[in-house]
């Protein structure tokens, strides 16, 4: 690991850095003790990121996949520096993600975001037309006169009707809405789209039709993309890369079709079973539920719920390792045997 | 057709549902035989929670037509809220999409539980308490004791999806629809509740309407898959006819937009379901079907028997004029 912490703020010092980088990073939360009376004040410190190290290059399209309480939504606030994290580094581009938004709107012009509650993130009070234009006037992206093609320029990319502009968002279905939202945040011309969840909780063909339509602009926009997302269908099919999280830490990550073809961490298999395959029988499922993050497991965080857990599994705790090409894997005995043994015993 | 599935528990005939001017549920007909698990498969605003709630007699405010036998209970929608009430959670009962807001947040999970087996079957205080406590242990719910004393809030969403499934199971009843049940839970928790549903109903001999949206899950666990397209049955019959001799266009459609893992190319169709104030009068897929004739939009196509081969299956149906 490098530890050059001072040095890193030189831009000089790698030729490109990654567009994210994440060393070590840690979030704890204080939150009351379980179980305190009313006019206790205790509280506990609870991690909600464990010692999170990734790595986001330019270009790249990277799901981030986990069940609820993995630390996804956690993560996803450092990377938009909307959180400083209270341990480790968190970069963009090299220099701290808190530093490079406090500095002008360089940041949050780069970085967009499409929102889970796409809905929710819009002002009902505004046209899809005031809607658009917003970050394009807020950022200064064009001038007055131009404003209005390029709001029709933005509606036509997204495949909105031409006669959105004028609609509110009341008036739109839950796609349409997705598509003004990926809109706006495509307005201020990012290279960075980070969308928690944007296709989850639509119609499959209405889920169809936004999988190809942030395909299509990943890939004509060079976008570098960090998608959110429960569903290892959606992940397969947007994403190259893959991370998967368990309790606020990543336990897996790699090229998405080698890690879901041959998931090496047992909680990687898990999920792939879990998701629903046609004919398939349903199989035994993981046992019990995600532990409460104040209540780890001993060794493995894992080793509560892990099928192939052994006896050192409960006294080691597996740091994310390499595992193959461009693989990582966070386990005492990964599931691919080639070269597993090896990695492990170093 | 319908009449050579044998012993129907469930017979649904002609079962349309108007809402002021527009027709949200359109002629549906469906059977359902003892033991049988059946998937409504179909876009939001198909009506497939609108056949389960009116099967419940919960719709409100909605005119409702047609007939519904139930075997040993008769027409569900003719009878008296009275009569229906006794039905409801001993006969047929209903898990809910969000188990979050079905549960009352005021009261414990297990005198929820409790409360129905008191009203429904009888039991003592006492005896309703260790029976419940046997059902949450039966359902998976671990420390199945203390957790009598939770409120809904202080449990996960899988857990407060298995009190639902234990409450509607409590009176062993003979039909169970369940809608959505696993739509707002993570797909390890998903595998849990579906697996749960299916081996309770099994073990009991009862039957089941799954509600699904998704078409995988619905192969998985389901005996028969119906299609609904803005209201109508579009395809209805065993899972392996509908998923791989589909005849119907928009079952083809649903079809290819599942993403399974691994899926690399998807088709995403054009356009979405018409608003009801611009319903085609013939078929209403037609505005969107790729195989759309000049006289569907004026003639709706009627169910008819799939004859795949001189074997084909006789149940296999579906709606169009010009099928795959």
């Amino acid at each position: 690991m490098i530890m050059s912490q001072t040095q890193t703020k030189r831009p000089s010092t790698a030729p490109t850095p990654p567009v994210f980088e994440l060393i070590e990073v840690e979030q704890e939360f204080s939150v009351p003790q379980p179980g305190r009376s009313l006019f206790n004040r205790d509280t506990v410190g609870l991690k909600a990121l464990d010692g999170v190290r990734l790595s986001i290059a330019q270009g790249a399209s990277l799901a981030l996949v986990g069940e609820s309480g993995s630390g996804k939504s956690t993560l996803l606030r450092v990377l938009l520096g909307l959180d400083a994290p209270s341990g480790g580094r968190a970069l963009y581009r090299g220099k701290p993600i808190r530093e490079a938004r406090a500095r002008g709107t360089g940041f949050a012009r780069d970085v967009a975001m499409v929102y889970q509650d796409a809905r929710g993130s819009l002002d009902p009070r505004m046209t899809v037309g005031q809607l658009i234009a917003e970050p394009l006037r807020h950022f200064n992206i064009v001038r007055k006169g131009e404003e209005a093609a390029r709001v029709a320029q933005l509606i036509d990319r997204v495949g909105l009707p031409t006669d959105a502009a004028s609609r509110y968002p009341s008036g739109l279905s839950g796609g349409q809405v997705r598509r003004v939202a990926i809109a706006r945040a495509l307005a201020s011309e990012p290279s960075v789209l980070v969308a928690d969840e944007a296709v989850s909780g639509l119609d499959v063909s209405t889920q169809a039709q936004l999988l190809t339509l942030l395909r299509s602009l990943q890939r004509d926009m060079g976008l570098t993309l960090v998608f959110i997302t429960h569903d290892l269908g959606v992940a397969s099919y947007l994403c190259e890369e893959i991370a998967i999280m368990y309790l606020g830490r990543i336990v897996e990550t790699g090229p998405t079709d080698a890690v879901l073809d041959t998931p090496a961490h047992p909680y990687s298999a898990a999920l792939r079973a879990a998701a629903p395959r046609f004919f398939e029988p349903i199989p035994e499922p993981l046992p019990g539920e995600i532990p409460s993050p104040l209540d780890l497991p001993n060794g493995c965080r894992f080793s509560s719920r892990c099928p192939a857990a052994q006896e050192d599994c409960r006294l080691r705790d597996p740091q994310l390792g390499q595992q193959g090409a461009g693989r990582a894997v966070a386990c005492l005995h990964p599931l691919t045997s080639t070269g597993a043994q090896a990695s492990e015993t170093r | 057709m319908k009449d050579m599935v044998t012993q129907p528990i469930l017979s649904l005939r002609d079962l349309s549902v108007h809402r002021g001017a527009a027709k949200i549920l359109d002629r549906v007909t469906l059977s359902l035989a003892e033991g049988e698990t059946l998937a409504l498969v179909g876009e939001s605003g198909a009506g497939k929670s609108t056949i389960a709630t009116a099967l419940m007699r919960l719709l409100d405010g909605a005119k409702v037509e047609g007939s519904a036998e139930m075997t040993g209970a008769g027409d569900l929608l003719a009878l008296s809220e009275r009569q229906m009430v006794k039905l409801r959670g001993r006969r047929l009962s209903m898990i809910f999409q969000d188990a979050g807001s079905a549960l009352n947040p005021s009261y414990t999970v297990g005198r929820q539980l409790i409360t129905v087996l008191r009203r429904n079957l009888g039991l003592s205080k006492a005896e309703a308490r260790s029976r419940a406590i046997e059902l949450f242990t039966s359902v998976g719910i671990n420390d199945p004791e203390g957790r009598m004393s939770a409120y809904p809030h202080q449990l996960s969403g899988g857990m407060q999806q298995r009190v639902m499934v234990a409450i509607a199971l409590a009176c062993n009843p003979d039909l169970l629809l369940a809608d959505e049940p696993t739509s707002a839970l993570d797909v390890t928790i998903q595998a849990q509740i579906v697996r749960l549903i299916l081996a309770q109903t099994k073990s009991r001999g009862a039957s089941c309407i799954f509600v699904l949206h998704d078409l995988a899950l619905a192969s998985q666990s389901c005996d028969r898959i119906v299609v609904l397209y803005a209201g109508q049955v579009v395809e209805a019959g065993p899972s392996r006819d509908i998923l791989e001799r589909h005849r119907h266009p928009y079952t083809k459609q649903l079809k290819s937009c599942v993403l399974e893992i691994g899926t690399k190319d998807i088709t995403a169709p054009e356009g979405t379901v018409p608003p009801h104030s611009e319903m085609p009068v013939g078929c209403r897929f037609a505005t969107r079907c790729p195989r759309a004739l000049p006289r569907c939009a004026g003639e709706a196509p009627p169910l008819q028997p799939a004859r795949a081969g001189a074997d084909g299956p006789l149940d296999h149906h579906f709606a169009c004029w010009n099928p795959e």
